[in-house]
């Protein structure tokens, strides 16, 4: 659905050119939600700023769904929606009337723009506000008018650029069942987020960007997966105990005994609990606790880029 | 054709936000009218005419061509506040035409203008102004293309600074020249020499003297179609730079 190589951008400013963009390659499928993961300031903007026609890029190219972003880019504004960070609506316009102008600037006609208006409006559960002015509305309600701007063509692609950025956490849970039901209904989607949780829990494929290249992709799985397998912890009385029962098994790569604790360094987790249960069954080891840490996509970044996401 | 209907889109909604604010109204109007209850009794004296009516003959067409100048200057303000708000960048990525998104909104800026000339004027019709309609038709065509070119400018102004801060110093220092070298407030005809000269390379003194030609009678006077020439270039070309930095990026 999308496919770039080589994209490229950079910026003019009083300290000198900065390469926002150093060569950015991505493949994205039909009916995915992809997620761009990196720090602020990492080009994840400027990579949707010009995949959204909205910057041209110094060199590279890009195919949006089936358009070519440098020979055509007016028929890749018709394929796509894009929903800016900043949001998109002005105060003393309804909802309904910023969705009808919004639709009728893609050519839609003006009983078509209605009929979809209203039918955007309820389902993105909008009817009840939808006459009001938009400066009336809560963060998240004003999110979900953005939102329901930028799919009111019936777009194949929709760039959300940090969907979730300044919600509060029930108005975020919202906005990603929004974001997976447009998904449901085969819309593919194309979101940036500083959030891990939110990379991890909504996309089927993420890329990690830092310092305007893309230093990870894969599925959120599969890239903790190549860090360093899952940790186990086993809260027991008797540490020295539970670290003999469990020294030689052959599922663990690393024991380390704390106070009250061993942490088992283990390939898979959720394999290696039911064994370190027998085991420990079997030595007669009574079991206080058991945790299983994975590793999240910060310690991907961490390992990719030597600093912590929290931190940067 | 789809340049129009794009055109009448951003017109309508440009409109509708306008008239949902009736504090405009009252303040486009109220000024103007000051203006004419204050400033005009002033003049018979002060030009030497005989009549009202002659005085207002000189002193309504400058006031009209003054409001559509600093009228079409100050509406980047609102573009600026258009651009924060994002709704610009939202219409940059449907296929709109960006000269649509100029015209549309320097349309409902002369639209306004001209409603506002349109009062004023006949306000100055009871204190005995007489004009044949079809001149006052050509000098609101004058105006109309005045209002045109200055709110392109500013628009393409507010498009590369994107700050009010700028914007707001950037169009006083253009206006207050403009507006002393055009014989708006008083006609140069009292002018010394050189500042005659200056005042022939502002391209607004040869509007004023147009509209003045017109409000008097005096369709024939070459001042006439000068003024409407000049006009009309510059309002086309200010569209052509402005409607240029809509396609461009904005932020």
């Amino acid at each position: 659905m999308i496919e770039t190589r080589g994209l490229r951008k950079s910026f003019t400013t009083r300290q000198g050119a900065v390469e926002a963009v150093r060569g950015v390659d991505l493949t994205i499928d039909e009916g995915e939600i992809f997620g761009f993961l990196g720090p602020n300031g990492a080009g994840k903007t400027t990579t949707l700023r010009m995949l959204a026609t909205l910057i041209e890029p110094d060199g590279g190219s890009a195919v949006i769904a089936g358009a070519d972003l440098r020979t055509s880019p007016g028929e890749v504004r018709r394929r796509i929606g894009y929903v800016a960070q900043g949001g998109a609506t002005w105060d003393d316009s309804t909802a309904r009337e910023e969705l009808v102008l919004q639709a009728r600037l893609y050519g839609i006609s003006k009983a078509e723009a209605r009929t979809r208006a209203a039918r955007v409006l309820d389902g993105f559960q909008l009817a009840g506000y939808a006459d009001r002015k938009c400066k009336t509305y809560s963060g998240g309600q004003r999110r979900r008018v953005d939102i329901a701007l930028g799919i009111i063509h019936d777009p194949r692609v929709v760039f959300l650029d940090e969907p979730t950025t300044g919600l509060d956490p029930q108005s975020r849970a919202h906005m990603w069942d929004e974001i997976r039901r447009l998904r449901a209904e085969g819309i593919t989607i194309f979101i940036t987020t500083h959030y891990l949780d939110e990379a991890d829990a909504l996309c089927d494929r993420v890329s990690i960007m830092d310092n305007g290249e893309i230093v990870a992709s894969g599925t959120p799985a599969a890239l903790k997966r190549e860090i360093s397998g899952d940790v186990v912890r086993v809260g027991v009385a008797s540490p020295a105990l539970a670290a003999e029962a469990l020294g030689s098994a052959p599922f663990v790569n690393k024991l380390e005994t704390h106070e009250d604790s061993i942490r088992l360094y283990v390939d898979d987790g959720a394999s290696a609990i039911p064994l370190v249960l027998r085991a420990l069954d079997a030595a007669a080891v009574p079991l206080g606790t058991i945790e299983l840490h994975r590793p999240s996509l910060d310690d991907v970044f961490l390992t990719r880029t030597g600093r912590s996401l929290r931190e940067s | 054709m789809k340049l129009l209907r794009d055109t009448w889109l951003i017109f309508q909604r440009q409109a509708l936000l306008l008239l949902r604010n009736p504090v405009w109204i009252l303040v486009g109007v109220f000024q103007p009218v000051m203006y004419l209850l204050l400033f005009a009794p002033l003049l018979k004296p002060a030009l030497g005419v005989r009549t009202n009516a002659e005085a207002y003959e000189i002193f309504v067409p400058g006031l009209l061509v003054l409001l559509a100048i600093f009228g079409g200057l100050f509406q980047g303000f609102g573009l600026i506040a258009e651009l924060r708000a994002g709704v610009i960048e939202r219409s940059r990525v449907t296929p709109v035409s960006r000269l649509a998104l100029l015209l549309g909104r320097s349309l409902r800026d002369t639209v306004s203008l001209l409603s506002q000339a349109v009062i004023i004027t006949l306000l100055a019709l009871a204190f005995d102004l007489r004009v044949v309609l079809g001149n006052l038709l050509l000098a609101y065509l004058m105006l109309a293309l005045i209002s045109l070119m200055t709110s392109a400018m500013s628009y393409g102004v507010a498009l590369a600074v994107k700050s009010e801060d700028v914007l707001a110093p950037l169009m006083n220092t253009v206006a207050q020249p403009v507006l002393l070298l055009s014989g708006i407030l008083l006609p140069l005809t009292f002018a010394p020499g050189w500042l005659q000269g200056v005042a022939d390379w502002n391209p607004f003194s040869w509007a004023v003297d147009g509209t003045r030609a017109l409000f008097r009678g005096d369709l024939g006077a070459p001042a006439v179609w000068q003024g409407l020439v000049i006009m009309a270039v510059l309002a086309v070309a200010a569209v052509t730079w402005a409607a240029r930095l809509f396609a461009r990026s904005v932020r």
